[in-house]
Order: structure tokens, then sequence, then C-alpha cells
């Protein structure tokens, strides 16, 4: 019996030592890390056979998180899709490799808007992959939108059914929106009024969450969440009653982009897997998955007519005028972080 | 008479409170709606759902494999470890037995911090290597207490005889010791087991490269909010841990009903 | 025999050093030491991280977290101690099942069981509509302080039961005879002689449920949609949003240090050395 049980031990771990040893060493692999749900899985997959590589793949909730996963340097990533102030803020640290855009002819697709931007101004070092903005996703049933204001979001009738996002940069730029001062302030007078705005807001938020919001707007669990323009096609493609507005005091635009962070092993791949995503095919597939605004001059015509109807995913002109890009605050960061952890402990 | 039935009602509350939130999680795992609360009809397409999901199949698989590598990893380091420490004296044991119970006792927390610190600082790449250390870091431990006490009660003449017999140590160890304390090993080899299949924390702290486990998956889906495929998972887990707590169950009451009987042989 | 056994431990003893006293060494020096270090030539020893942790906005947090914590235990604490006393008194062929229906919960994930309390306290969630469906109006319940309460509580109730139950059935029955037998009413019996015999189990019971509540990090965020920070999200923040692990690491050796002292507290109570195991 205990001569069985000894030799089942044995043969088991072999197996193991096995199959965990051989498997990982034929294949040239890459390691992708990207926010959660932003990409269709399918075309990772796709990818994988059609160049015989594996891709490790690797999600995160917020830039900041991201920031310390590549700083920390025990996870060697071949490519990173991330947020444009912290890849400015990267870039500024020699922690981005510069491309070779030999290996990536499909860049010639990528709107001339979306380059020469100031986190990567020669465009050198990343390619854009969506945009959008930041706005109120409100139950059209219960929530009146007329005011069109950050202000919706200290609406006392609607306390306790408010949901903010628990991400410090956009919690502060609807704060500082409101106030009417930039969203990449470096001014700790202005940033306290914001600060202060906020603590305000805070009896009347029903939860500070990630990636929740879209869900419990879904069910009208809440009547208001402030959430990015992605978020809030989803939602609203999944409950009628939801609408999405950009307040008039202007918004944050933000460029998510692919960039081969300077401890790369396989930037080769990473090239081609970044062009690989810029095809027109995959970028089609990619809106219908993560319903965010496209970079893409050729994809944007085989979007749904539905789609294009809908002010979160095609945004209007006169509201972009009104938007600010997040820069890099340098050390100011300190100053918005330490504000953020003094909101959420009160 | 009064006092039996309120006992008898308070217990059913408690198991009221216990039992409820997986009930509900098991019959809405078959809800047609996707939002919560709202019965709208029967259906098994969230686990269908569920199986074509490539997140979770890849979590189930880093689960398990870690699972039963690390567990038996920690069983052997564990066993041969209580047997060592089982047989040391004075401050040298008592320190080692501090030591070992210092993963048991920490914030989970504070250990997963301190293994990631220890990765960074020597340059380790976060991946299935680093997840399957932390689970032996934490798993050997509990291994180690749970084999223990058995250790305690072996009668010490047993294995002297078996030596004054002429058995090697070695041989001494494979057949006074090893099956004698062998319902411990079992023990500290289940509980490895679970605890590896439950972690979240260490994991979250330590996973990296494509690895990730059911713990974490389940933590990202229920922070983007409600999923009926996170129903349809917790009740196929849930069905998998009754059946095998039942088993182990009906296997060590059978256990020391066989022992019994060879004692009563004996005598 | 004994004397060359002793020697199989020596290999945990090296694995122990580098997989269990080293990081925690790490964390000690990272808490000592400034941001700016780097590498064993710039290494600057401070302070600083353990004096900030003093100031009143992590203050706070801290006495948030034994707070809430405190209460759990105490919730726990009212709820398993009937549990266990009635366990205790039924027949052996029942106590079995009992006990195995308390235990049940513990091996399932424990994000699961926090997750279930999503789907039952949401404000279109079933005790909402039971609300309802008896006329009752409906009450925000996720995402509050007592949601976080509560679902420590949940979470943790088995480990203040079955210490509690182990206590009390290894209690001497010829005691509670003899009060009998002198006299003592159920509620002196109850006070003088089971009540302080079966201390070392709430003591223990208290710790076990203590230790994992004042250090939780998912069940605020999860139902209590991030509104009170608690220690363990501070040092998640401070990880893996700031990478402030100076600051993080001190706030880890505080925490360690307040698990320890419980520990000690426990073990002065404890009648049988075997600490955890008895658990399983």
């Amino acid at each position: 019996m205990k001569r069985k049980l000894f030799w089942i031990i044995a043969v088991l771990s072999l197996i193991l030592i096995a199959a965990t040893g051989c498997s990982s060493e034929e294949k040239p692999t890459i390691s992708v890390l990207n926010y959660d749900i932003y990409i269709d899985k399918s075309l990772i997959s796709q990818f994988e056979s059609e160049n015989n590589v594996k891709i490790k793949y690797d999600t995160y909730a917020t830039p900041e998180e991201m920031y310390i996963k590549a700083k920390a340097g025990a996870s060697n990533y071949d490519l990173i899709i991330s947020s444009e102030y912290m890849i400015e803020r990267m870039i500024s640290e020699g922690m981005v490799n510069k491309l070779n855009f030999d290996n990536i002819p499909n860049y010639k697709y990528i709107g001339e808007d979306f380059k020469n931007q100031p986190y990567d101004p020669n465009n050198e070092y990343a390619i854009p992959y969506f945009w959008g903005t930041l706005g109120i996703l409100y139950n059209q049933k219960t929530v009146d939108a007329s005011s069109n204001s950050w202000s919706m979001l200290w609406d006392e009738n609607h306390s306790k059914r408010i949901i903010m996002m628990d991400s410090q940069r956009d919690a502060f730029a609807a704060a500082l929106k409101l106030l009417g001062y930039s969203l990449n302030t470096v001014n700790e007078k202005e940033l306290d009024e914001a600060k202060q705005l906020l603590v305000e807001q805070r009896p009347l938020i029903m939860a500070y969450l990630t990636d929740g919001a879209p869900a419990i707007m879904v069910t009208e669990e809440a009547d208001m969440a402030l959430v990015w323009s992605g978020e809030a096609v989803a939602a609203m493609s999944e409950n009628e009653n939801l609408g999405f507005v950009i307040p008039k005091e202007g918004s944050n635009i933000w460029i998510d982009a692919m960039f081969v962070p300077s401890n790369a092993k396989n930037q080769e791949m990473a090239e081609k897997f970044i062009n690989f995503l810029c095809s027109t095919e995959a970028t089609v597939k990619n809106i219908n998955e993560v319903w965010y605004s496209t970079v893409h001059t050729e994809a944007i015509k085989e979007v749904d007519e539905e789609l294009l109807n809908n002010n979160a995913f095609n945004i209007p002109h006169e509201d972009i005028e009104k938007m600010e890009m997040f820069r890099d605050p340098q050390k100011f960061i300190d100053l918005y972080t330490e504000r953020w952890t003094e909101i959420m402990a009160k | 008479m009064v006092r039996k039935y309120l006992s008898r009602i308070y217990m059913a509350i408690i198991f009221i409170f216990l039992y409820a939130p997986i009930i509900v999680l098991a019959v809405f795992s078959f809800n047609e709606s996707k939002s919560r609360g709202n019965w709208t009809g029967f259906t098994l397409k969230w686990y269908v759902e569920l199986f074509h999901d490539m997140d979770i199949r890849s979590a189930f698989y880093y689960t398990i494999l870690i699972a039963i590598t690390s567990a038996i990893i920690s069983t052997l380091l564990g066993t041969i470890a209580a047997i060592g420490i089982n047989s040391m004296k004075g401050k040298m044991k008592s320190i080692m037995l501090n030591v070992n119970y210092l993963p048991v006792v920490n914030p989970d927390i504070v250990t997963g911090i301190s293994l990631m610190i220890l990765y960074i600082s020597f340059n380790i790449r976060f991946g299935f290597k680093t997840v399957l250390i932390s689970h032996i870091v934490f798993n050997t431990p509990y291994v180690i207490l749970s084999i223990l006490p058995k250790l305690r009660q072996l009668d010490v003449h047993m294995t002297e005889a078996a030596m004054d017999l002429g058995a090697t140590p070695i041989y001494a160890l494979r057949k006074v010791i090893l099956p004698e304390i062998k319902p411990g090993i079992i023990t500290g080899f289940l509980m490895a087991f679970t605890l590896s299949v439950d972690d979240f924390i260490i994991s979250y702290f330590t996973k990296g490269e494509g690895v990730t486990n059911l713990s974490i998956v389940i933590y990202s889906m229920a922070r983007r909010g409600v999923r009926p495929t996170i129903n349809a998972l917790s009740t196929i887990m849930l069905t998998v841990v009754l059946l095998l707590m039942i088993l182990i169950n009906k296997r060590s009451n059978g256990v020391e009903k066989s022992k019994k009987k060879r004692k009563s042989e004996v005598m | 025999m004994k004397d060359r056994t002793k020697y199989f431990a020596y290999p945990y003893q090296v694995w122990m050093i580098i997989f269990i006293l080293f990081p925690c060494f790490l964390v000690l020096l990272y808490s000592i030491t400034t941001k700016e270090s780097n590498g064993l030539t710039t290494i600057q020893f401070t302070l600083e991280n353990f004096k900030k942790f003093f100031a009143p906005l992590y203050m706070n947090i801290l006495w948030d977290s034994i707070f809430l914590a405190a209460i759990s235990t105490a919730i726990c604490l009212l709820l398993g101690y009937p549990a266990a006393y009635i366990i205790s008194k039924t027949h052996l062929s029942i106590r079995n099942t009992l006990l195995f229906l308390c235990i049940l919960p513990m091996w399932m994930n424990m994000l699961l069981r926090t997750y279930a309390w999503m789907t039952i306290l949401g404000n279109n969630g079933i005790l909402n509509n039971l609300f309802e469906f008896f006329g009752l109006p409906r009450v925000n319940m996720l995402y509050t302080r007592g949601a976080t309460v509560m679902g420590m509580v949940y979470n943790f109730l088995p480990f203040m039961i079955l210490p509690i139950y182990t206590a009390l059935s290894k209690m001497d029955t010829g005691i509670l005879e003899a009060a009998d037998d002198l006299g003592a009413n159920k509620y002196i019996k109850f006070r003088k002689v089971i009540l302080p015999l079966s201390m070392p189990g709430v003591i223990s019971g208290i710790v076990m449920v203590f230790m994992p509540a004042v250090s939780t990090f998912i069940i605020p965020q999860l139902l209590g949609g991030n509104k009170s920070m608690m220690v363990g999200n501070l040092i998640e923040k401070l990880f893996i949003l700031n990478g402030d692990w100076n600051f993080g690491s001190a706030i880890s050796i505080i925490m360690m240090i307040i698990i320890l002292i419980s520990m000690s507290i426990m073990n002065k109570f404890d009648v049988d050395k075997e600490g955890g195991a008895r658990l399983w």
C-alpha cells in the first residue's frame, strides 16, 4: 500500500516536472501586459497559431499598477498597452524602446490626429491603440442631464446612487474640470480645492469601483457613474435607458498606446504583434469587443451605423475641442496620490 | 423541551446564514437573466459559456497544476522536516517550530508582499515558478503541523526495537515510522491541496506571465460586477468540494473502523 | 535513531531561512530605509516610514480596521458561542454532521463566498426583492460598512465555532456533575464552571477571527465599495498602485507586531500547545 503510494507520487511528480519543464521551451514567447477586458481574446489565439508563438497575457486595472509592474523589473514584458501619461513618464525614465517601423507597415492606418501627440512628439516609441474620453453614464429614467455638467456627480438628489471611479487621475479630473482648472494642474491650492470637492462628494457616493460601474448601471442599481467612453457604449448596448454625457466644462481625452519596454526580450515579435493588431480586420474585431473609439482610418468605415450614432463612440467635435489630455505631472504626482489617499481614508 | 426546540431553531438559523449565499449562487447559475435577484427562466447557457471561456480554462489548468505540484512537494518536504523536527531538542526545536509557524500566523498579505520583494530583489521573473514556490512556502507549515502530533504519539521503543533487530534507519523509517504517521501525511497533503486551490492573496502578489489561478479570475470578474458565469463556476467548485469532503469523510471513517477492527482482533 | 533523524530537518531549515526568514528581513529592511536607497552602497536608514504611520490619517485607518475587525469578532462570538455549545450538547451521531456542516463553507473559495453576498445585498438583490414582495421599502445594503462587517462575520464565523466547540467538548463531565451535586443552578453552573473552562477556546476563537479580519482587503473592496479603507487595502495600494514599498513595509511590520501580540495572548490561554493544528 505505502509502496504503491510512493510510486504514485513519484510518477505524478515526474509527469508534472515533464509537463511544466518542456512545453515552455519549444516555442518563442512574448509577454503582453494590457488593461483588463481590452482585447478580443480570439485575436491572441489567432496570432499564436499563425506565427507559432506563445503569448503570455497579463492584465492590470490602472496605469499606476502597470507602472509598478513594469518598473519592478521582475516581469519582462515585450509589449505593454497603457495610457499616454504613463507612457510619457516611462519614456522620460528611459523605460521604453524605440520601435522599428519597418516591422509595422500597418502604422499607415493610424489617423493623423493621433500622431505627434505630446507624450511621443516624434512618433518614435508608441503606436495608438484606442482613444476615448471620460464622462457620466446615467439612467435617463431617473436623472435629468440637461445641466450637462460635472456637477451632476454632486447632486444630492441622487445620494448613494452615484458611482465614482477608483482611479486618482480620473476622479481628480472630474473635480478639477468642475472648478474650471486644468486636469494637469500642479498648483497645490487648486488641488486642495478639488480634494475638498471630492471629500464633500463622499457621502453621496454608493461605491468607488475600478471596473464595476457598467454592470451596476445596466441593472439600474445606480443612477450615475463616472466612466470611460467604451464602458458607456458597452452598458448602453445592454440597457437602452442609459445615456452618456460629456460635461460642458470639458473632459479628458486619452489615447492608449502600444509600446515595447526597454527590458523586452523579443522586440521583433512584439512589433509583429503590434502590426497584427493594427490590421483592419483585427481592429474591427477589437472595436466590437471593447467599444472604444478607434484610431484606425479604415476600420472606422466598417463600424455599424448604430455605433456611429452613439456619442460615446463617435465623440462629437465640439466636445473634443474642450478636452484636455493627461500629462505626466512628474514629481507632482505625489501630491495627487497623497490627497487621493486622504479622500479614500476619510 | 422548549430549550431543545430553541436550540434547534438557533442552529437552523446559523446554517441558513452559512448556506443561503451558497444556495443562492447555485440556483442563480441556472437563471436566464443576467441581472441578479430576478428569476426569468431555466438555462444552462452560463455553463456552456464557462467552458468556452479561455481565461477560466487556463486559470483552472494552472490552479490544479499548482495545487497538485505544490501539495506533493510540500508533503515530501514537510514529512521529512517533521521527522527531523520531532527528534530535535531544546532551543533549536522551539526556534524551528516558531519560524515554521510564521507563515501560518502572518497575515497572507504580509507573506505575499515579503515573497514579492524577495523575487524582485533577486530578479526572479514572476510566473509559474514564483507562484509555485510561494504555495510551497505557505503549504509546508500546515503539513508539518498535521504530521507532528502523529509523530509525538509514535512509540519510540518500536523504532528502537526495529533497529536493535538490525533494521537500517531508512528501513525503520519506511517500515515503522511512515505507516504510523500516514494519516497525518494524507491530511497534510489534502490540506496543502485545498489551501493552494483556495489561495488568492499570495498568488495575487506573485503571479505573472499569463499564469493566474481561479481565485484571481474570480476576483477580477467579481470586481467587474455580476456575472452569471461566476455563479456557474462556483456551483461546480462547490459540488467538487462537497464530493471530495464526503469522500474524505467516508475514507477516514473507514480507516477508523478498520483500525478498531484490527485492534479488537489483536486483543 | 532520534539523533540521526535530527538531520532530516536540515533541508527545511535552509528552506525556511531562504523563503521565510529572509523575506521577512527584506520587509524589515525596506521599512527602515528611504525610497532613495539603491543597492547596498547608497543605503540610507530612516525611521521616517514608521513616524509617517503615526500621522492622524493613517492612525484613523488603523483604528478603523481594528474597530471593524473587533465588531465582527464580537458578533462572531455572540453567534458562535451558543452554536458551539449546542453542538457540544448534541448526540454524538449528529454532532459530527453538524461539525462537518460548519467546516464545509470554509472549504469553498473565499472570494466566491464574498461574491455571493453581492448578489444578495445588491439594490436589486434577493433581499431587496424579498422586502419589496412583503411591501417593505428597498434598502441600500451593498457597499456599506454593515456589508463589510457582515462579510467578515460570514467568512470567519467557523473559526470561532470550532475552537470553542473543542474546548467545550474536552470539558470533564465530572466537574459538571460535581457542580450539580453541590447544588449549583444552571446559570451559576454556566458562569462559574462552563464559561471559565471554555475560555481557552473563546480566546483562540477571538484571535482566529480577529487576525484575518483586521488584515483583509478583499471584503472592504467587494462589499464595502472601497469606502472604508482598512490596513490591508492600504498595504495593497502602497505596493500595487503607489509603489511606496518602504512605507508599505513599515505598515506590514506594524501588522506583524499586532498579530504576534495577539498570538502571544492566545498562547497564554492555550491549554494544549498544538495551536493551529486544532482547527483541522
